[in-house]
């Protein structure tokens, strides 16, 4: 089977086996990096213009939502020269606010969609959920896969649903949400990357923030690796989202460590790696003031939005 | 794909150096003989260099043992082994040793800087590996002690007298750990020579031993060269010669013995075997071979220094191998960051530099990465054979450095049989995601060590050691326990 | 007129055969009484070679058997030695021994047999561990046979001596080449009509018989054989054994028992003709009670 991109359609049941011994051990590595000085300093400024800030919850308010906007472009105004996140993640309904809020600043907004976060909705409306994100002006879509359907292996429903969006999406990138969590298994993990790319993600992402474990460094190690065979085998570059659970920069510098060498410095910009986080903002700017200042920082220094 | 044109192209990001401090060791410049609890001039008068192989610095003068040395530290052994280790209850005995384990965890950060300056091992690995590996075999083998009469069922055991010790510079203080540990804990009192090239934690475990007040003379180090080693072994008054290192001199030690009721384990060279089956999980599989040849630089008797690839993925193993050796960091072995450290020394770089000039020779592919090594001190890149024949000498000699050799195979006997074709059988590796087919790779390979989907594994409670010309004896575990016993 | 009695020639038993020995030659030992007991093969390096092929190629096999299999074959090897004890006994008093020391003798190669068939399929549970390690891997070990052994049997007794040091050894799935007792050979060559007729498979156990000052130096140097068993006390022969095998780095085991006592039989003497494999692998920590990934 080929699809429209021209790359001929794996059988997604032989995706590679993954070891979860052998990925610990690799990611242990990545963490024994010692990440210093002007390294560091780097490494933090590009994690913050990595981060997708993101509210996702029931009681979000356009209130809310502006002044999480307004962080998103003005970190830390007291030090100049920072950069602003890469974007904003909110639900369809806060689309069309945050839009506006973010004009002329480069921020992207991404809006979660398919029945987030559960997914549990019938394909049609799915569609409508994600058409109207999209009519509201996201540049960016997160969607969720059917969690159920993969665990039943029902891959091709997985793999059409994805494609399906992927077309409603139009010009908005589209990020596939795994939901690693309730995929339990590296090797799902893998398989569901794997589905997830060939049916037509730009950006493939861990979870939506709602279940745990989120963004462990070993889903998120073996999800590179996915991309990484998947660049090998047709030439097309997919970016990485991790999300939850990142809440710091050293866990932050650990995922920057990983992405450049299991993929390489093509990947070390916000175009292809995000981090989908709420509070790890605070604590990156927490670490640059403490490299500038040479003093530990209290975090009522840092504004909350 | 993205509605923006411009797309953000990725930065280079390359770690800035992050060097462990050495701020905390204490070196004297001149070490003399650790014999009967006192540190004593040599007999010979002379002292040799110890030298860091990441930069050619002197670290520190070291006394070359000669026979009278070595007889001396025999008879404190003979006369502590008498007058007081054999006579202390075994529940104190271990005791010292528990103290001994103790006091290295509490320099153990000192440890393992001293033992990245004198080797040139990457001060992640000795941090990490060596040094927490070299604590944790005291206390094994401590809580041994007082309860041999359970290690073998129906017989009376008995520690067999005066050890003598001879320990190669790959892991100098893991081995002295694996070779004083059990010999305590068994009963026995030791003289131990560390590698003229990495003397220095075998003479601060000395420090260790005396400030743990173990009584004088259980413990003794001898420093030296090869002659110091050759009288110990020959003489007359031990009971027992361990040794740990290449099978060339593991030949001459056995011959010299033959005929004298010394006992006696080896732990030889190795040409190991590392097998990666077509349904492997491939990127974990990758990992592993990495750790099988490239850790500590190579020089590790068990490295799986000789890959075998089912030709249905070799494309892609050593595709992906060669980028994993792309991120592969050599340099400065202090420095937190660095993946592969210093060649131990000027000797053993010219023998790997020698290998890799026959494989070149013998129009083997060669593929290193573009790394850049250091201006001083001895350095070697990650460097890879492809498509070489089981006939060439790298596929038959141990290299003992980060050279590996790539041979592809198409079925399960085929490779068994080239695995198994070697006079050596210290360890291989297995990597396939189906069980049936590891239980009859790991019972048909001839090694005394397998590492099923992982590499490079080593535990106080997991014997080691090889068949054939690997050497025999076990180390670790209940079963090293035996190599220092006698059994009535 | 008086029935012609037909004699027995005794060959040497290799790979399953009865072969003569490749030099042609035979000696003759004699009893105490002076009498000659018979004409023996004088077997010469070339028999040492031929015997250690064919050691080498039965014992994969061997070894590769279930344990449980191993020991039915030892058992039926005791059964058949029970069946013909009274040539053993005649044998053996013929070669010097009061009748009943040469029963003695047979009925403790008999028992000396079922002592270690009924090791074969428990020495591995008694000698071997599951070693608790640090970190997530499950890791055992299991004893192995060493491959192929030398053996030089007893020199001063006729049958135990050999059984002793061929029972253990095969028990743990090693194959062997054996020297029989030079002064003593005719219980070692019937010994082999038993194997013949018991179930243990050609090359497991291959007797010469001959100057063991003449065959000790191929057998000891031998590049494809794995150890060597000594039994004896000549601390001259035992050193030339120690140094020869360095050249392959042989495991050399020298016994100074008396054969004929029960305490003679262990478990070690299993495990001295085995190496120990200690095989890891991963356990992947995933589900169950508070377990996270």
């Amino acid at each position: 089977m080929n699809n429209k991109n021209g790359f001929e359609i794996p059988d997604f049941t032989r995706s590679p086996a993954v070891d979860k011994v052998g990925v610990e051990e690799r990611v242990s590595r990545f963490q024994k990096r010692s990440i210093k000085n002007e390294s560091k300093m780097q490494g933090l400024r590009m994690a913050l213009n990595m981060i997708d800030l993101t509210t996702l919850e029931g009681k979000d308010t356009p209130g809310k939502v502006r002044q999480m906007c307004y962080k998103a472009q003005h970190l830390h105004d007291v030090y100049s020269g920072l950069p602003t996140v890469a974007a904003v993640c909110v639900y369809p309904s806060m689309v069309k606010i945050a839009k506006q809020e973010v004009k002329g600043s480069g921020v992207k907004v991404a809006s979660v969609s398919t029945a987030f976060p559960s997914g549990q909705a019938p394909l049609d409306v799915k569609i409508m959920d994600t058409k109207f994100a999209v009519d509201q002006g996201a540049d960016e879509i997160d969607m969720v896969i059917s969690r159920g359907r993969f665990l039943s292996a029902d891959y091709n429903f997985v793999f059409d649903e994805i494609a399906t969006i992927k077309e409603v999406c139009g010009k908005a990138r589209l990020k596939v949400i795994l939901e690693t969590g309730e995929l339990v298994t590296l090797d799902n993990v893998r398989r569901a990357s794997d589905i997830a790319m060939y049916a037509g993600a730009d950006f493939i992402k861990t979870s939506t923030g709602k279940i745990q474990p989120a963004a462990t460094m070993q889903v998120t190690y073996t999800m590179l690796e996915a991309i990484r065979d998947f660049m090998n085998a047709t030439g097309k570059q997919i970016g990485m989202k991790p999300a939850g659970g990142i809440s710091n920069s050293k866990l932050a510098l650990h995922n920057l460590v990983m992405v450049n060498e299991t993929l390489g410095s093509k990947w070390l910009t916000n175009e292809w790696f995000r981090f989908g986080a709420s509070s790890l903002a605070n604590d990156v700017l927490m670490q640059i003031m403490k490299a500038e200042t040479g003093v530990y920082q209290s975090s009522d220094y840092f504004a909350i939005d | 794909m993205a509605a923006k044109k411009t797309i953000n192209q990725g930065v280079e990001w390359n770690y800035s150096p992050a060097l462990e401090s050495t701020s905390h060791v204490k070196l004297k410049s001149k070490y003399d003989l650790y014999i009967d609890g006192k540190w004593v001039k040599p007999q010979s008068k002379k002292y040799f260099k110890t030298i860091n192989p990441a930069n050619e610095d002197v670290l520190a003068e070291v006394a070359h043992a000669n026979e009278k040395d070595v007889d001396l530290a025999v008879k404190a052994a003979r006369k502590a082994y008498r007058n007081v280790w054999s006579k202390m209850a075994p529940s104190e005995r271990a005791k010292y040793i528990y103290r001994i384990a103790r006091l290295m965890q509490e320099r153990a950060r000192e440890l393992a800087v001293i033992e990245s300056l004198d080797a040139g091992k990457v001060i992640r690995e000795s941090r990490d590996v060596d040094v927490p590996l070299a604590c944790n075999h005291f206390f094994y083998y401590a809580g041994w002690a007082d309860k041999l009469e359970y290690a073998f069922p129906n017989r009376k055991v008995e520690a067999l007298g005066v050890a003598g010790q001879i320990i190669p510079w790959n892991f100098p203080l893991l081995m002295a750990a694996w070779k004083i540990a059990p010999a305590l804990a068994a009963g026995n009192t030791v003289v131990l020579k560390p590698a003229e090239t990495t003397p220095l934690t075998a003479l601060k475990l000395a420090e260790i031993i005396h400030d743990a007040g173990l009584p004088s003379g259980v413990v003794n180090i001898v420093t030296g060269y090869g002659d110091t080693g050759a009288s110990i072994v020959n003489h007359p008054d031990v009971d027992k010669i361990a040794f740990t290192g290449s099978t060339g001199v593991g030949k001459i030690i056995q011959k010299a013995i033959a005929g004298t009721h010394k006992k006696s384990t080896l732990e030889l060279g190795g040409k190991s075997a590392n097998i990666i089956m077509d349904d492997a999980p491939i990127d974990q599989a990758v990992e592993g071979i990495v750790n099988g040849i490239f850790f500590n630089q190579g020089h590790v008797c068990c490295a799986g220094s000789r890959l075998f690839v089912q030709e249905g993925v070799a494309e892609k193993v050593i595709e992906k191998l060669k980028h994993r050796m792309d991120s592969l960091i050599v340099g400065d072995p202090l420095d937190k960051n660095t993946d592969i450290g210093a060649i131990n020394s000027k000797d053993q770089l010219d023998i790997i530099n020698g290998y890799v000039k026959i494989g070149n020779a013998e129009g083997a592919e060669m593929y290193q990465p573009k790394c850049k090594l250091p201006k001083s001190g001895f350095y070697c890149p990650p460097t890879l054979f492809m498509d070489v024949a089981q006939s060439s000498r790298l596929v038959q000699e141990e290299i003992f450095g980060p050279v590996l050799t790539i041979q592809t195979f198409r079925t399960v006997d085929e490779v068994l049989q080239k695995a198994n074709n070697t006079p050596f059988g210290l360890a291989a590796g297995i990597w396939t995601d189906k069980g049936s087919r590891i239980f009859n790779l790991t019972t048909k390979l001839r090694a005394g060590v397998i590492w099923a989907n992982t590499y490079n594994k080593f535990d106080p409670t997991s014997p080691f050691g090889g068949y054939k010309e690997s050497g025999f004896g076990r180390e670790g575990g209940l079963q090293g326990l035996g190599a220092y016993l006698k059994m009535n | 007129m008086e029935r012609v009695e037909v004699l027995k020639t005794y060959k040497v038993y290799i790979g399953g055969k009865f072969p003569r020995t490749e030099s042609g030659r035979y000696y003759i030992p004699e009893n105490g009484k002076g009498e000659p007991l018979g004409n023996i093969c004088s077997c010469s390096r070339k028999d040492v070679r031929n015997a250690v092929v064919a050691a080498r190629k039965a014992q994969g096999g061997w070894a590769g058997r279930a344990a449980f299999n191993r020991g039915q074959v030892m058992y039926r090897i005791a059964e058949m030695l029970e069946d013909r004890k009274a040539q053993f006994i005649d044998e053996i008093s013929f070669q010097g021994a009061s009748k009943k020391k040469a029963e003695d003798e047979v009925n403790t190669a008999i028992d000396r047999l079922i002592y270690y068939a009924g090791w074969c399929d428990k020495y591995t549970q008694v000698l071997g561990s599951v070693n608790p390690v640090a970190s997530s891997h499950f890791n055992f070990s299991v004893h192995e046979a060493t491959g192929v052994v030398g053996v030089f049997a007893d020199e001063s007794t006729s049958l135990i001596g050999l059984v002793s040091m061929i029972a253990p050894v095969i028990a743990g799935g090693n194959t062997c080449v054996v020297i029989a007792s030079e002064s003593l050979p005719l219980s070692a060559i019937t010994f082999a009509e038993v194997l013949a007729t018991s179930d243990v498979p050609g090359g497991v156990i291959n007797i010469l018989t001959g100057s063991m000052t003449e065959m000790s130096k191929p057998l000891s140097t031998h590049m494809d054989v794995n150890a060597i068993a000594y039994s004896g006390k000549d601390v001259d022969v035992l050193r030339d054994l120690e140094e020869n095998s360095v050249l392959n780095l042989k495991r050399v085991r020298s016994y100074s028992k008396d054969w004929l006592k029960s305490g003679s039989q262990d478990l070690y003497m299993i495990s001295d003709f085995q190496e120990v494999k200690t095989t890891w692998h991963p356990i992947e920590n995933i589900g169950g009670a508070n377990s996270t990934y």
